[in-house]
Parts: structure tokens; C-alpha cells; sequence
């Protein structure tokens, strides 16, 4: 029964971080249809960049609480560089041809990875202090990280916060506006430059919190980002592009699909993955949720 | 037997009743003109016989044959064929592939793989005569997409023509041109389709160019069929005019 | 004329793709004779990819459909090779190819019938994830596919097992052999390619991707055409595959992984996906491109990646693209 539990626990985790990255990656494809190849190495990126800044504030002795602080703190230096990538990277391709699209964001995630490999090196980074700080919970016999269940915290409060954002302010209105139909929001007056940048700058904050959140239980290394990506892709095309509930729900079914993989048929557990993927895509190409 | 015969074509979109119990009838060898203000439900009569739209109700009758549940490709095996209101061509072909690929379609030989196209020589000589007739025979190596509009159109209608369709609909295929080409144009599409023998259904604004090509005219209003008849019978009728001018009609 | 533009005899404008061929077949047979082996072997590579990219290209430039998942039919032509010689103990080339074909045909068929019922990105992301769980097969059942450690691959004997390479010497002899071999195999791909692409078949595709309703309206099924050309482009992109496995000597999960799916991408970007010979030019250039990069620094997927920024912001054309224009304006041509 413990076992279950703890089976239980650790989807919600990895569906708390998948959630993350999925929903940054539909957010900016429903605002911009835009598909960002290099979304999983900014997830990548936030996960260095946590680790780092964790390294510096050990060094320079702060207590471990702040350690905590530090996580939206990485996120946010990943929304700058969004908020870089945007005009240099990407405005200059929606007019052009979906597959310029593609092709410069895939030039980015090449560039991406080697900055990273760049400025942190080939070994892994971590950042256990964090994970060790809070303390474990019991349950039945069993010992589970404490840290485990502030990270499903993150992912309930993420996603509430999104939804009240985008459902019930200003800005979500904006959002959804220019979302739905670009030229009738510029029409009215919209900046839909200044609403792309913003919504560009979410979805990379979100994928840095997924790597800053995700790095005290799991070391950032190389390649992490690609592996990411693929796993976004697969949750949104099962919860549909562009809308928050199928990234949640999505994210949830791959997460409790990998665990029950893993345990029962560990071998093909990312194929049975891959293959959920192109079947959904196949029976419902919009996904469970989807409006493109 | 008439040509074309639908019966009792329903299609609605919303609230909208694009077309309402139409029953519309083409003869052999006519050139008939499709009048009507925006909205009135031309377009969609067009696209209902093309299998563009499905209809919610009501059938089409193709040489008394019902080919409602045809789809797009049958239908044009049938001998139905339509150019289109915005110019609708292969911009990344030439001009000449572009009717060439018609005839190519028509005669079936689309899947011929292991051979070069220009090396049929029958489809070649048929795409000259027929850009030879549209006044396209000097353009011919040009892109589709680096042609003048006026030349866009005719091409448009070239295109369909060469699929040598029965029954060939043309969507206002005088539109978005300067007075001066609507006539060239128009005087181009008529005397190519009647020399042809094909039997011509235009959509059409410019009364001038309805009233000096058309044999047969029939207007369309929300959805029904106002009224039907040549020329000079749609001139004298005072319910067109009141609808055409905005003038009050005579009680 | 303009003043700078090159006085030049008169040429058909539709002889300069076959003068530009046969130049280009001249240069490529004496290659080995001016070259080292390994700029040899660098451009045995070189052509391989370029049958990869103008199978790829077959989808891209002519059909109007982007494939983010050509590195599934690529590592399966290179995987048939392996298997071949692991379980069958088959050592000659023309087996390889002609055992290897059917396999990269079936697969392309059945990924592009389910592919081809979408379109724009949804069949991007459909063929990325179909690749990757060719993938995610090839590195969980390791005992099969040898995992990451991959499966080697002996050099092959060519022209029906009447030349081989043992002995000493053997892979010198094989390496300037096998550049012929390939050369061949890419000379005729080539031409049936240009014969497919010439083809009314080939015109159909075209109408296709420029203007879907209207094919339509000419009585194209449009599905059945976009199958018939991913079929013919998954099949040249293994066949690519099979050539490269060989070469290499040893066949990893590499050429499954997604990434190189995106350097397919690249390459025929780079040469140009609007002209025939582009993704010739962008297989060979970025072959060499990236070993050179390789070579060069660690952070070889920096460079590569700012390349392709830069490519797509400044060079869309590629550069058989930019070749063009810039002949155009030099050069008057006849148009027949």
C-alpha cells in the first residue's frame, strides 16, 4: 500500500514538472503558433542555473531557506532571456514560413546546448542541499523526500495561478485575444508585439522553473533538454496544443503512464510513450483538449 | 434533359439560409449568369454542385444522374469543373505546367512516374492550343505566380477549361481587374467556351458584363432564386431592379 | 545588357541543369585522384547524405511537407545492414541494399499512411514521435540493437562478392573503392529523382503543395500523392542509410535520435529545398561543415547552430538559392 503511495507521489512529481514545461510550451503556441524546439533546453537552462546559483549561496553560507527563494529566481533569469530570444530570434520569422520557424528555433536549441556545456562543463550539477534541507515524511514504512511533495505543491499553485491569470486578469484577456485572432486584436489597438514578448517570457519562466524545481531531485546535465522536449511534445499533443487543462491532464496521463511503464515493462516504457503519442495523434489530432 | 437539375438544395449555416429549397436548372449550351447582392447564396449553390459543401437536404442531378454523394474527383470525372473567385493557381509552376497539369489529370496520367512530362507529346500540343486560345501562348514559361491579375484570371479559367469539363462554373472571374481587361476578359472566356461547347454558369457582379455575354440570367437573393430568364426579361422586371438599384419598386 | 553582366554564348535555359551535371560527374570521378583518402572518405560521406537529403527533399520541396522524423528511416536502413551481418552473416552490398530497401519502403509506408492524414505541424510532431520510438526500441532492447554501444559493421564486399578487402591494404583499397561504389549509386539516385520530380506524377506533387484545393479541383486524391511521396522520400533517406552504415563501421542510436533528424533539416536548408540540386550541394557542404566544425572546437553545436540562424535569417534561398539569382543577373539567358 506504501508502495502505492509512493508510486503515486512520484507521478505527481514528474507530472508537476512536466506540467511546467508543457504549459509554457502550449501558452506560446497558442499566443504566437509558434513551436520553440529550444523550449526543453531552457528548461535545461533553468535547471543549470538553479544549481549554480545554489552552489553560490552555499558558498557564501545563506541558510537553506532562501536556498528555496533561489528557484523563481533562476525561472526569471530564463524569462530575460526569453524576453532576448524573442525579437532577435523570432520576430523576424512570423510572417515567413512555418518551417523557418522550426529550423531557427532548432538552430537556438544547438546554441543553447553549448552554452550550457560552455559555462557549466560536462559534468553534472547539483543541488542536493536543497532536497536534503526538507525533511522527510513517513509514510507507512517508508521514508519519502519531503522535497518530492513541495514540488507537487508548486505544480497545483502553478497551474491555479495560470488559470486565474490567464482567466481572470487584464492580461490574460490580452492573452486569449490575441490568441484566437491576431489581426482583429491588433485591430483594437492591441501592441500584439508587446503581448508576444510577454507571452514568450511566460512560457520560458515556466520551463525554468520546471529545471529549477526539478534539479535538487535530479542533476542537470547535458541533454536534458532534449530529452524534455520530446516529453513536452508528447503531453501536449495528448492534451492538446494551446490549452492549459490539456496540458495538465496530459501531463498526468504521460506521468502515470511512464511510472506504471517503468514498473511493469521497463524496457519499452518511452516507446509505449511515443507510440500514445501518434495514437492520439492519429484518432484526434487536436488532442483531448486542443483548439488548434 | 437538362444538363444540371438540383432539387430542393438546402444549406444552412447558423441562422443563415445560404440556399433554400433551390431549384436551379442549367440546359445544355447555355451561358448563364449567376446574379445576386453578397451573401445571397451563389457561392454556396456553386460549392454545393461542386461537393466543396455538403447540402443538409435536397439533391443534384448531373445528366439525370444523382451525383449528390459524389465527391470532388467524381464529380469532375463527370464532367464538372470551376475556377474560383480569388485566383487559386500553382504559383511554383509555369504557366504552360499549370494547364498542362489539368490535361494530365484528366487524362489519368498523374501517376505516370517513370516518365518526363515533357515528353507527352499530345498533352503538350493540347496545353498550347488551349493557352493559344486564352491569349496566354506568349506567358507560357513564365511562373503562374509572376503573372499580371488580369492574366491570373484568365489562367484560373484556362485551368478549369482544360479539364474540357461538360459543365464549367466560373466565380466571378472578372473580378479584382480594371474595366478595360474585364471585357478583354470576358470576350476571351465566352467565345472559347461557346466555340467549345461548354455549357457555362458565371457568378457575376458588373450588371454591363451579365446583360452583354449571358443567354439565360438568373438572380439569386437570400438563398431563393428571384427571378430567371434572358436578358431583356430581366431588364423589364421591376422586383430585379428594386433589388439592383435600391430603388423602390412600383406597386 | 548590363554593364557587368558576362558576355557568354547563348545557353537553352533548361541545358544548364544537365551542363551542370555532367561537370559536376566529371569533378566527382577524379576526385580520388587529387584528393587524399580522407577527403575521399570525407566526401563518400558527403554523397551519402546527399541521397538522404534529396529523398528528404522529395517531402520537403516538392510535396510542401516538413518532416521532423527522416532519422527513422535513415537508422533503419543503417540497422537492416547491421542485422544483416549479425544474424545472416551477410557480407555483400548489393544484398544489403536490396534486402535493406523493402525494410525502409514498408516502414516509410506505414508511418506515411498515418502521417499524411495531417498536415503543417501536426505531421511534424506525428514523425518526430514515430522516429523516437524507433528510437527509445533501439537503445531499450540493447540486446538486440546493441544499445549505445551500437553494432559493428564489417566492410562489405561490393559488385556481387567479387571484390573484397581483406588483406593488407584493405582499407585504403576499400575507402577509394567504395567512393566509386557510392558515386554510382548516387549518380543513378539522382537521376531517378529528377526523372520522379519531372514526372506528370512529379507535376502533380508540386500542384500539391503550392495550392491544395485547387489539385483538388483538378480530381487529385490528394492524400494518396502526399503517401506515394513519403514513401519514395523515406525510401531514399534509408537507402542513405544503408550506403552510410558501412562506411561508418558501426551503427549507434545516433542516427535515430532526433537531432540528426533536425541536421537532415539543416543540410537541405543549407543547400536550398527550392531547386533540385540543393540538397546535393547542402548534403556535401554540411558534411563537411561539420566535421570540420568537429574538428575544430568542442563547442561544434554552437557554430552549427548560429550557421543555421544566421542561414535562415540572411539565406533562405540556400546557397544554390543565392548561386541562381546571382547568375540570373550576370548571365543572359534564352528562355526557350
Amino acid at each position: 500500500m506504501s508502495i502505492l503511495v509512493v508510486q503515486i507521489l512520484n507521478s505527481l512529481f514528474y507530472a508537476s514538472v512536466l506540467f511546467l514545461i508543457a504549459a509554457g510550451l502550449s501558452l506560446i503556441f497558442g499566443v504566437m503558433r509558434i513551436v520553440n524546439l529550444a523550449h526543453g533546453s531552457l528548461f535545461a537552462v533553468g535547471a543549470y542555473i538553479a544549481a549554480w546559483l545554489v552552489g553560490r549561496a552555499i558558498a557564501m553560507g545563506l541558510p537553506v531557506v532562501w536556498l528555496l527563494l533561489l528557484m523563481p529566481v533562476a525561472a526569471l533569469a530564463v524569462a530575460l532571456l526569453g524576453i532576448v530570444i524573442e525579437p532577435l530570434l523570432l520576430r523576424p520569422f512570423y510572417r515567413r514560413a512555418e518551417e523557418y520557424q522550426l529550423l531557427v528555433t532548432f538552430g537556438l536549441l544547438l546554441i543553447l546546448e553549448d552554452l550550457m556545456r560552455l559555462v557549466w562543463g560536462g559534468l553534472p550539477l547539483t543541488a542536493d542541499t536543497v532536497m536534503d534541507a526538507i525533511p522527510s515524511v513517513h509514510i507507512g514504512a517508508l521514508i519519502y523526500p519531503g522535497y518530492n511533495i513541495l514540488v507537487i505543491g508548486v505544480g497545483v499553485a502553478a497551474a491555479i495561478l495560470l488559470w486565474v491569470v490567464i482567466y481572470g486578469t487584464k492580461f490574460g484577456v490580452l492573452l486569449r485575444a490575441t490568441s484566437q485572432d491576431r489581426r482583429m486584436a491588433a485591430a483594437l489597438g492591441l501592441n500584439v508585439g508587446l503581448v508576444y514578448v510577454a507571452a514568450f517570457a511566460v512560457g520560458c519562466f515556466m520551463a525554468g522553473l520546471g529545471g529549477a524545481i526539478v534539479v535538487p531531485s535530479h542533476a542537470a546535465v547535458l541533454g536534458m533538454g532534449i530529452e524534455a522536449l520530446i516529453l513536452a511534445f508528447v503531453v501536449v499533443v495528448v492534451g492538446g496544443l494551446g490549452s492549459l487543462k490539456g496540458a495538465l491532464v496530459g501531463a498526468l496521463i504521460v506521468s502515470f503512464v511512464r511510472t506504471a511503464g517503468i514498473q511493469f515493462f521497463p524496457e519499452i516504457e518511452l516507446a509505449v510513450l511515443y507510440l500514445i503519442a501518434a495514437f492520439v495523434l492519429i484518432i484526434r489530432p487536436t488532442g483531448l483538449f486542443g483548439t488548434a | 434533359m437538362s444538363l444540371l437539375r438540383t432539387v430542393e438544395l438546402r444549406k444552412r449555416f447558423g441562422a443563415l439560409n445560404a440556399c433554400d429549397g433551390v431549384n436551379f436548372t442549367v440546359e445544355k449550351g447555355e451561358f448563364l449568369s449567376l446574379v445576386g447582392s453578397n451573401g445571397a447564396g451563389k457561392t454556396t449553390l456553386v460549392n454545393l454542385i461542386t461537393a466543396h459543401l455538403q447540402p443538409d437536404s435536397g439533391q443534384v442531378l448531373f445528366e439525370e444522374r444523382d451525383i449528390t454523394g459524389l465527391s470532388v474527383s467524381e464529380r469532375i470525372k463527370a464532367g464538372i469543373a470551376r475556377s474560383f473567385q480569388l485566383v487559386n493557381l500553382f504559383d511554383g509552376l509555369s504557366v504552360f505546367d499549370n494547364v498542362a497539369l489539368a490535361i494530365f489529370a484528366r487524362e489519368g496520367k498523374t501517376a505516370k512516374i517513370a516518365a518526363l512530362a515533357a515528353n507527352d507529346d499530345d498533352v503538350r500540343r493540347e496545353t498550347r492550343e488551349v493557352l493559344a486560345e486564352f491569349g496566354l501562348a506568349a506567358k507560357s514559361e513564365l511562373m503562374a505566380g509572376e503573372l499580371a491579375q488580369g492574366e491570373r484570371k484568365l489562367l484560373d479559367v484556362a485551368v478549369a477549361y482544360a479539364l474540357r469539363p461538360k459543365l464549367l462554373f466560373l466565380d466571378e472571374p472578372t473580378s479584382g481587374v480594371s474595366s478595360a481587361e474585364k471585357a478583354q476578359i470576358m470576350d476571351t472566356v465566352s467565345s472559347v467556351v461557346r466555340s467549345g461547347a461548354v455549357t457555362a454558369v458565371v457568378i457575376e457582379h458588373d450588371m454591363d458584363v451579365v446583360f452583354r455575354y449571358s443567354d439565360r440570367i438568373v438572380m439569386m437573393h437570400e438563398g431563393a432564386f428571384l427571378a430567371d430568364g434572358p436578358p431583356d426579361a430581366i431588364r423589364a422586371n421591376e422586383a430585379v431592379a428594386s433589388i439592383l438599384l435600391g430603388a423602390p419598386s412600383p406597386a | 545588357m548590363k554593364a557587368d553582366a558576362i558576355a557568354l554564348p547563348r545557353f537553352h535555359a533548361r541545358l544548364w541543369p544537365y551542363v551542370a551535371a555532367a561537370l559536376g560527374v566529371a569533378v566527382l570521378i577524379s576526385v580520388p585522384n587529387f584528393a587524399g583518402l580522407y577527403q575521399t572518405q570525407l566526401l563518400t560521406y558527403g554523397l551519402i547524405m546527399a541521397i538522404g537529403a534529396l529523398g528528404f527533399n522529395l517531402l520537403l520541396g516538392y510535396t510542401g511537407l516538413l518532416s521532423f522524423g527522416h532519422s527513422a528511416y535513415f537508422g533503419l536502413g543503417a540497422y537492416t545492414v547491421a542485422f544483416l551481418l549479425q544474424w545472416l552473416g551477410i557480407r555483400s552490398m548489393e544484398l544489403y541494399i536490396l534486402l535493406g530497401l523493402p525494410v525502409v519502403a514498408i516502414v516509410s509506408a506505414l508511418f506515411g499512411y498515418v502521417c499524411v492524414r495531417h498536415t503543417r505541424i501536426f505531421f511534424g510532431i506525428l514523425t518526430l514521435a514515430l522516429s523516437q520510438v524507433l528510437y527509445s526500441l533501439a537503445l531499450k532492447f540493447f540486446w538486440v540493437s546493441g544499445g549505445t554501444d551500437g553494432l559493428r559493421v564489417k566492410r562489405p564486399t561490393l559488385l556481387a562478392g567479387m571484390i573484397d578487402f581483406a588483406g593488407s591494404g584493405g582499407f585504403s583499397r576499400f575507402l577509394v573503392a567504395y567512393y566509386y561504389y557510392v558515386l554510382g549509386v548516387f549518380i543513378l539516385s539522382t537521376a531517378i529523382i529528377w526523372v520522379i520530380v519531372h514526372s506528370p506524377f512529379g507535376k502533380a506533387l508540386q500542384a500539391i503543395r503550392d495550392n491544395e484545393t485547387r489539385a483538388r479541383f483538378l480530381g487529385l486524391r490528394v492524400r494518396r500523392f502526399r503517401w506515394a511521396a513519403f514513401l519514395l522520400s523515406g525510401t531514399f533517406t534509408g537507402l542513405a542509410g544503408i550506403l552510410w552504415a558501412p562506411l561508418n563501421g558501426l551503427t549507434t542510436p545516433d542516427v535515430l535520435y532526433w537531432p540528426f533528424s533536425g541536421e537532415i533539416v539543416f543540410m537541405t536548408l543549407l543547400g536550398g529545398f527550392r531547386n533540385f540540386f540543393g540538397p546535393i550541394v547542402g548534403g556535401v557542404a554540411f558534411t563537411f561543415i561539420k566535421t570540420y566544425a568537429v574538428a575544430s572546437t568542442e563547442y561544434w553545436q554552437l557554430l552549427l547552430g548560429t550557421v543555421l540562424v544566421v542561414l535562415v535569417l540572411l539565406l533562405p534561398t540556400g546557397i544554390v538559392g543565392v548561386l541562381v539569382q546571382v547568375a540570373r543577373r550576370r548571365v543572359p539567358m534564352e528562355r526557350s
